[in-house]
C-alpha cells in the first residue's frame, strides 16, 4: 500500500472523491511499472491496469477481483467496455496478479463502515484510515457482494472512459481534426467528415502519450449499450466441455509434482500429540509422512496414493477446554451468555426512541427466542493449493478470493518478500467466502518447504467438512410492542457475534417509533468463525423476518400487509414487496397442507423480497415455488442477476432445510455429503425472478443478496400451513403436528 | 497392465488397480475436465461413462475398465472442438456459474438424453439428482436439458 503514489492513478477524487484507485496508470517509466511487466504482452500496449489492448484489437479487462462463480468478471468487463465503446464479441478478461497497486480498498472502506455516507471534507481522514486497514489486512479481496457496485462503477466504468477519451485523444491529434468529431464504436474510430477510420488497437502505443484524463465522462443509463443488457458470460464456454482450469487442476509445465493429504485435529485448538505412521508408510507411492505439529501431511506421488496413506494413519491429540463440549452444551452457554447480559448490558447498536418504556406500555407484548446451527461452506472444489519455491522466488497457483493474503502468507513460509512471490490464479470452484481465506497456502508452503519440491496439497472432502471454519451457530432474542390498534410500536432485539456488515440485524426501513438492538461478543464459539455467503446476514434474516411474522400473527393482521403498513417511508422496499405479492398471487386460496410464507431483506445495498409456495403434505417441508423480486438499483446484467437470485435462494434453502454442523466431544459430527446434505435437482423448486431497476445511482451487490429471505420465507410458510412457528434451522427433521 | 480405451483412444496403464478411475483420468493421462467432489460418489463432480453408462469414477477402480471404453467431458465435443448439442444447451442456458460440478451434470445429462430423447421432469429428477450443483444452477439445468432435447 505504501507504494501508491498519486501519479499512479488517474481520476483520483472522479470516485466520488474515495481514494479507490481507478485505472492505475501505467506507462513507461511510471512508478508501478511492475504491474505492466505483470500485463503486458508482446506487441502490446498497456494503457492502464484495467484495460489492455492487443494488437488483434482485443481489448482485456483486468480486474483486482477473482470470480468464484458468480460472473462478476464478466459483468465488470461488460461495464468497461460500455464506457469504451469495446466490441463485446473481441473482449477478454481477466484477474489483476496479486499485486499491491490491485489492493480493493473501496471494499474494505464499505465493508467496515457499511451504507455509512461520508460526507466529502471527512473523506482524506477516513480513507487514510481505511487505506491503512487494508492494507494489513492484505486486502485483494472478492466479497461482501463489492465487485460490480464498487470496483465496476468506480473503477472499471472510469478506467474504461478514460481509455476511451484517451483513444480519441491520439486518433484527433495524428487525423488533426477535433477530439468532439471523433466517435467511437465496436473498438474502432471514425471521423466521418473524413471518411477515416481506425482500429483501437493501432492508436493503442499513441494514446498511452495522451494526458490521463483528469475526469473522464462517464455514459448515462440513457446511453448505456452493454451496461443493462444480459450480455453471455466470457467464462462459460470453457465450462461446459472441460477446459475450464481450476485450482486442483494445476500443473507446473516442466516439473514432476508431488500430492499431499493432510489430516488436521478434529477439535480447533488441539495439536498433533503422536503419528503411527507404520503402515502409511510402507504403503505404494508414499514418500512422506510429515508430523507439521498444527497437522499431518502425507505426500505420495499421487492424489490417491496419498489419501489412502492418510486414511492408514493413527494420530492422537493434545486435549483442549472444548474436548467435552456438545451441541446443547454450546446452547446452554449461549443462553447464560445472553442472561448475563440481561436487560442492559451489551453492546448497543441502535436506541431510538425508549424501547422498553414502550414496550412495558405496549397493549399486546410479543416475544421470541431463535437459533441457527454451524454451516459449512462445502464449495464443490475441496480445497486444495499448489507451492513450488524455485530460483529465490515463491510460485502459488490457486483459486482464492485473496490473492494477496496467499501472497503474504506464502512469503511468511518461505521468508522471502512477498514481491518474490508469484500468485497463479485459477478459477474457484464455489467460494462462498471460503476462499478468502489463505491458510491453505500456509499449509501447502509448510509441505513444499518440508521436502523441498513443488507440491500439490488437496483436502479430502471430510477434511473441508469438518476441519473448516464455519457460519456461526447464534441465537438471538426478541421483544415487541404493539399498541391496541396491532400497530408495533417497539422493538426490542439482543443477539450473540456481531461480525459483518455492522448494520446485518437492523431494520431502519420498517416505521416502528422505538428500536433497540444489542449485541453480546463475550461467548465461547467452539470452532472457528468464516465469512459464508451473506455473512450475519444469513442468520439474521432469519430472525427478523420470522418474527415479524410473529408480530403480524399477533396483530390479528396478514403478514405481508403488516409489512407493508411498515413501510411507509421506505417506497423502494414497498414496491419490492408489492411486485413480489402480485407475482405469487398472494392472498388466493391455496391447496390443504400448502401455505405462503413472505420475507423482505436488504443486505450488500440490494433489497430482496421472496415468496416461497410450500407443501406440508408429507409432514417436512416441500417447496415448490419461490418468487423473488429483486430492486438493486440498477442490474448491469439482468440474466446474470437473476442467475445469482436462483443460486443464492438454493444455497440458502440448503441450509434453511438441512443445514447443520453441530458439535459433539467439541469436534464437528458431520463428513462429507452423506450427513451434510445438499439440494439436489428434485426438491429444488421452481424460481421465478424479476428485477426493479430503482435507483441507478445506488447500486447493490449481486452474490448474496438472494441468500438471506428464502429461510424465513419458507419458515413462515411452514406456519401458513401448519400453525406451528419454527424457531430454528435446519427445519427438516423438526415436528410440525400441532 | 490395464488396457482401455479413452475417448475412443486406445491406451495401456501400468497403474495400481484399485486406483479409482478418476485419479487415472486425472493425474496418469492429464485430463482435468473431470473433477473431484467427495470421494464417495455422493456428489457427482467425478461422473464419466464407462461403456455408455454414468459412472462415478471417484469410488471404481480402474480394473473394473479393463477391456472397455470410458468417456470423459473431453470426449463429448468432437475433435475439432465443436460442442455437443448438450454443450450448446448449457451455454445457450448459461448454466454454469463456478462450472466445477459441470462436466459431471453434462456427462448425467448427455446419458438420459442418449437413452430418453424426451425426458419429463421426473426423468430428469431421477437422472441428475445424484449431481450437487452448490451454486444452485439445477432450474438452468432443467432447462438445457429441455432445450437439448428440442434441439
Amino acid at each position: 500500500m505504501n507504494k501508491w503514489s498519486r501519479r499512479a492513478f488517474i481520476g483520483a477524487g472522479v470516485a466520488g472523491g474515495t481514494a479507490l484507485v481507478v485505472g492505475v496508470a501505467i506507462r513507461p517509466g511510471n512508478p508501478v511499472n511492475s504491474l505492466a511487466k505483470d500485463a503486458a504482452a508482446e506487441g502490446e500496449q498497456l494503457i492502464n491496469a484495467w484495460v489492455k489492448i492487443g494488437e488483434d484489437n482485443v481489448v482485456t479487462a483486468i480486474t483486482p477481483h477473482t470470480d468464484m462463480g458468480q460472473g462478476a468478471l464478466s459483468t465488470l468487463a461488460q461495464m468497461l467496455a460500455d464506457e469504451m465503446d469495446a466490441d463485446w464479441d473481441k473482449m477478454n478478461v481477466m484477474s489483476a496478479p496479486a499485486n499491491g497497486e490491485y489492493v480493493s480498498n473501496e471494499m474494505a472502506r464499505h465493508f467496515l463502515v457499511p451504507d455509512l455516507e461520508v460526507g466529502s471534507w471527512l473523506e482524506p481522514t477516513v480513507d487514510g484510515v481505511f487505506i491503512n486497514l487494508s492494507g494489513a489486512m492484505d486486502l485483494y479481496l472478492t466479497g461482501g457482494s463489492f465487485s460490480i457496485r464498487s470496483t465496476g462503477q468506480k473503477g472499471m466504468r472510469v478506467a474504461g472512459a478514460a481509455a476511451r477519451e484517451m483513444l480519441v485523444g491520439a486518433a484527433a491529434q495524428a487525423w488533426d481534426v477535433p477530439a468532439r468529431e471523433i466517435t467511437t464504436e465496436k473498438s474502432r474510430l471514425y471521423h466521418k467528415a473524413s471518411g477515416r477510420a481506425a482500429d483501437y488497437a493501432d492508436f493503442a502505443v499513441a494514446a498511452a502519450d495522451q494526458s490521463l484524463p483528469a475526469k473522464p465522462t462517464l455514459k448515462s443509463v440513457d446511453d448505456f449499450n452493454l451496461m443493462g443488457t444480459s450480455a453471455p458470460r466470457l467464462d462459460i464456454p470453457s465450462k461446459v466441455n472441460g477446459t475450464a482450469l481450476f485450482g486442483i487442476d494445476a500443473e507446473i509445465p516442466g516439473q514432476t509434482l508431488s500430492y499431499a493429504a493432510v489430516v488436521s485435529p478434529p477439535v480447533p485448538g488441539s495439536k498433533v500429540e503422536s503419528v503411527d505412521d507404520a503402515q502409511a508408510r510402507s504403503m505404494r507411492g508414499v514418500s512422506h509422512v510429515l508430523n507439521m505439529g498444527e497437522f499431518v501431511a502425507v505426500v505420495a506421488d499421487g492424489y490417491w496414493h496419498a489419501q489412502q496413506a492418510a486414511n492408514a494413519l493413527s494420530v492422537t491429540y493434545t486435549k483442549t477446554a472444548t474436548d467435552d463440549l456438545d451441541q446443547d452444551g454450546m446452547f446452554k452457554n449461549f443462553d447464560a451468555a445472553l442472561n448475563a447480559a440481561g436487560e442492559d448490558g451489551g453492546d448497543g447498536l441502535v436506541d431510538v426512541g425508549d424501547a422498553k418504556d414502550a414496550f412495558a406500555g405496549a397493549a399486546t407484548k410479543v416475544e421470541a427466542e431463535y437459533q441457527v446451527p454451524f454451516l459449512a461452506h462445502a464449495c464443490m472444489e475441496p480445497i486444495n493449493a499448489t507451492v513450488w519455491s524455485h530460483d529465490g522466488g515463491v510460485d502459488v497457483w490457486i483459486g482464492t478470493q485473496t490473492p494477496l493474503r496467499c501472497r503474504t502468507a506464502a512469503a511468511e513460509v518461505f521468508d522471502v518478500s512477498t514481491d518474490d512471490v508469484n500468485v497463479n490464479i485459477l478459477h474457484m470452484g464455489g467460494g462462498f467466502g471460503r476462499r478468502s481465506d489463505a491458510n491453505m497456502v500456509t499449509m501447502a508452503a509448510r509441505i513444499a518447504k518440508e521436502i523441498d519440491a513443488p507440491v500439490k496439497m488437496i483436502w479430502s472432502r471430510e477434511e473441508d467438512i469438518q476441519k473448516a471454519a464455519y457460519r456461526n451457530a447464534t441465537t438471538s432474542r426478541f421483544k415487541a410492542g404493539l399498541d391496541e390498534n396491532g400497530k408495533p410500536v417497539s422493538w426490542d432485539n439482543i443477539f450473540l457475534f456481531h461480525n459483518d456488515p455492522a448494520d446485518a440485524a437492523y431494520v431502519p426501513y420498517y416505521d416502528i417509533g422505538s428500536q433497540r438492538i444489542r449485541a453480546v461478543n463475550d461467548a465461547e464459539l467452539p470452532l472457528p468463525f468464516w465469512a459464508w455467503r451473506s455473512v450475519d446476514h444469513s442468520q439474521h434474516g432469519f430472525f427478523v423476518e420470522s418474527f415479524v411474522d410473529e408480530m403480524a400473527h399477533a396483530a390479528g393482521e396478514d403478514p405481508l400487509e403488516f409489512r407493508m403498513s411498515m413501510l411507509g417511508k421506505s417506497p423502494r422496499f414497498a414496491a419490492t414487496l408489492k411486485k413480489v405479492a402480485e407475482m405469487s398471487g398472494w392472498g388466493s386460496s391455496m391447496p390443504a397442507n400448502h401455505g405462503k410464507g413472505v420475507a423482505l431483506v436488504r443486505s450488500f445495498n440490494t433489497i430482496v423480497a421472496m415468496v416461497a409456495d410450500v407443501d406440508m403434505s408429507n409432514g417436512a417441508p416441500t417447496v415448490k415455488k419461490v418468487y423473488c423480486c429483486a430492486d438493486p438499483g440498477f442490474a448491469m446484467n439482468p440474466d446474470g442477476l437473476a442467475a445469482q437470485m436462483e443460486g443464492g435462494i438454493i444455497y440458502g434453502l440448503t441450509a434453511a432445510l438441512y443445514g447443520d454442523i453441530s458439535i459433539r466431544n467439541g469436534a464437528v459430527e458431520q463428513s462429507n455429503f452423506h450427513d451434510y446434505e445438499m439440494l439436489r435437482m428434485y426438491e429444488s423448486p421452481e424460481i421465478v425472478v424479476e428485477i426493479i431497476n430503482g435507483n441507478p445511482d445506488d447500486i447493490g451487490g449481486g452474490g448474496e443478496p438472494g441468500t438471506p429471505p428464502i429461510g424465513p420465507a419458507v419458515a413462515n410458510a411452514v406456519f401458513n400451513a401448519t400453525g406451528v412457528r419454527p424457531r430454528k434451522l435446519p427445519l427438516a427433521g423438526q415436528s410440525y403436528s400441532v | 497392465m490395464i488396457n482401455m480405451k479413452i475417448n475412443g483412444k486406445p491406451v495401456s496403464l501400468d497403474v495400481d488397480p484399485d486406483m479409482p478411475i478418476l485419479w487415472v483420468v486425472r493425474e496418469e493421462l492429464g485430463m482435468n475436465g473431470t473433477k473431484f467432489g467427495c470421494g464417495i460418489a455422493m456428489c457427482g463432480a467425478c461422473t464419466v461413462h464407462l461403456n455408455g453408462t454414468p459412472i462415478r469414477s471417484c469410488s471404481t477402480p480402474v480394473s473394473v475398465a479393463e477391456g472397455l471404453e470410458i468417456t470423459t467431458i473431453e470426449g463429448l465435443s468432437d475433435d475439432d472442438g465443436k460442442l455437443s448439442k448438450v454443450q450448446e444447451a448449457w451455454v445457450e442456458a448459461q448454466v454454469p456459474q463456478c462450472g466445477y460440478c459441470q462436466s459431471g451434470q453434462i456427462m448425467s445429462a448427455a446419458a438420459l438424453l442418449r437413452d430418453n430423447p424426451d425426458p419429463t421432469d421426473e426423468d430428469i429428477d431421477a437422472a441428475m439428482s445424484g449431481n450437487v450443483c452448490r451454486c444452485g444452477t439445477y432450474p438452468r439445468i432443467r432447462a438445457a436439458i429441455k432445450a437439448a432435447a428440442r434441439a
